[in-house]
């Protein structure tokens, strides 16, 4: 009998390097460190009880993975297996990414009758937008991640990126692909990126803490008031780089309208930016 | 991805005046906001693609040799190559580098990411650190 998958919760957070760093150097008790790795505990805590069988992990690669010869608006990757990017320094010590090439090739003939036509990735090497989302879930993987990792790319990085509507409208159709598999799993999403950080120009060290709390709240209360929101306002309210926020719409459109909020968390800065975290269940409240 | 050394001929001159970081030639107009856009892209893309090519440990020691030879075989546009030599990090953005190739270079000179901050808004690292710390720069 065929079975269905479920997405069980998404889980919403930056992906700064030096958050990676900070763990890979043990600095996580560091007095300018402590607060964010304190406010991921309850997420983490949830997340080690609620194992999917696969993540989805929407994130852009930093030219790592890619470069600018080509560049996808969305991709998918559809290899097995997916090595941990040299970014210039040596690679991160952590577990290269095991992937799940059948669900990938579900998802990606799902999408493509759904117009969003993705670009393939049969080889990938994955960064820090990537492996820092998945040391925030599991801070001590030993020799492996928790479960196998489908990546979703979104170029965030030059302009046009897509529209916040896009994503979100992507997200919804993900969702109906992930429940359209003939396979009975249980699926976490992850989307990544920001809050509000800008790198260059007269404008970097722009932080808005007013634009990243709305952007907390609504991402779990109201995903079609962000979704509405241009380019430029995104550009303006949260950064030349905040935009990417744009990648946690993905994830939120794939679950359920109404999410039980399981925690967030807010912290700046990491690095040169401020750093969210947000956990949903996506189960349905179960009666008292 | 591999990298491979770029094919079309040199490079002349970009025309024109400097790019102030306001100028992005697209249609956004954000004070202070570099718009990394398909017309910086493509000012910028050997630059870039040589920035990209510091992924290899060979290519860096290869750059850190020679760094003008190394700049010509990529085939920059003579202001790109005065400005990685010169490390002028704000010409390298006026000139098409994106951020998170520009900063691959500035790794390997031991530079973080709040010490172009603090160049890009003519203050020291620790000014600019301070700024973030105290709850980020308003724009």
């Amino acid at each position: 009998m065929a079975g269905v998958a479920e997405v069980i919760w998404g889980l919403a957070t930056s992906h700064v390097p030096s958050i990676g760093a900070a763990m890979d150097r043990g600095k996580t008790e560091d007095p300018n460190w402590k607060d964010l790795f304190d406010g991921y505990a309850p997420a983490r805590q949830w997340l080690a009880q609620h194992e999917p069988d696969v993540a989805i992990v929407v994130y852009n690669d930093h030219a790592n993975g890619l470069d600018l010869d080509i560049v996808p608006t969305f991709g998918i990757g559809t290899a097995d297996h997916y090595r941990v990017a040299d970014e210039g320094y040596g690679p991160r010590q952590v577990p290269d990414v095991i992937g799940d090439p059948d669900l990938s090739l579900h998802l990606l003939e799902s999408l493509v009758d759904e117009n969003f036509d993705l670009t393939v990735f049969q080889e990938l090497e994955v960064d820090h937008g990537l492996t820092v989302p998945l040391s925030v879930w599991t801070p001590d993987p030993g020799d492996a991640w928790p479960c196998p990792v489908v990546p979703i790319l979104v170029n965030v990085i030059q302009y046009p990126q897509p529209t916040a509507a896009r994503c979100y409208a992507l997200g919804q159709a993900l969702g109906r692909a992930i429940r359209s598999y003939g396979e009975d799993v249980t699926v976490g999403i992850l989307g990544t990126g920001g809050m509000s950080h800008q790198l260059a120009g007269a404008r970097a060290g722009f932080i808005n803490p007013e634009f990243d709390a709305m952007w907390l709240e609504k991402i779990h209360t109201d995903p079609a008031a962000l979704a509405a929101l241009s380019r430029e306002e995104l550009i303006r309210e949260a950064g030349s780089e905040g935009i990417e926020l744009i990648m946690w719409l993905i994830m939120r459109g794939a679950m359920a309208d109404e999410v039980t909020k399981v925690h967030s968390h807010y912290f700046l800065p990491a690095s040169n930016t401020a750093a969210g975290i947000a956990l949903f269940d996506n189960r349905a409240p179960q009666p008292a | 991805m591999t990298t491979a050394v770029a094919v079309a001929p040199p490079s002349p001159p970009i025309k024109g005046s400097p790019m102030s970081t306001n100028e992005t030639g697209g249609r956004l107009n954000v004070p202070g906001t570099p718009i990394f856009d398909g017309q910086t892209s493509r000012r910028g893309l050997r630059l870039n693609k040589m920035l990209m090519s510091f992924r290899s440990a060979e290519n860096r020691e290869r750059f850190s040799a020679d760094e003008a030879a190394y700049c010509a075989e990529f085939q920059l546009a003579p202001e790109q190559t005065q400005a990685v030599l010169d490390r002028d990090w704000t010409a390298m953005i006026d000139l098409g580098g994106s951020i998170f190739y520009v900063y691959k270079l500035a790794m390997m000179d031991g530079r973080s990411m709040q010490y172009l901050g603090g160049v890009f808004t003519g203050m020291t690292e620790e000014e600019f650190l301070a700024e973030l710390r105290a709850g980020g720069r308003r724009g």
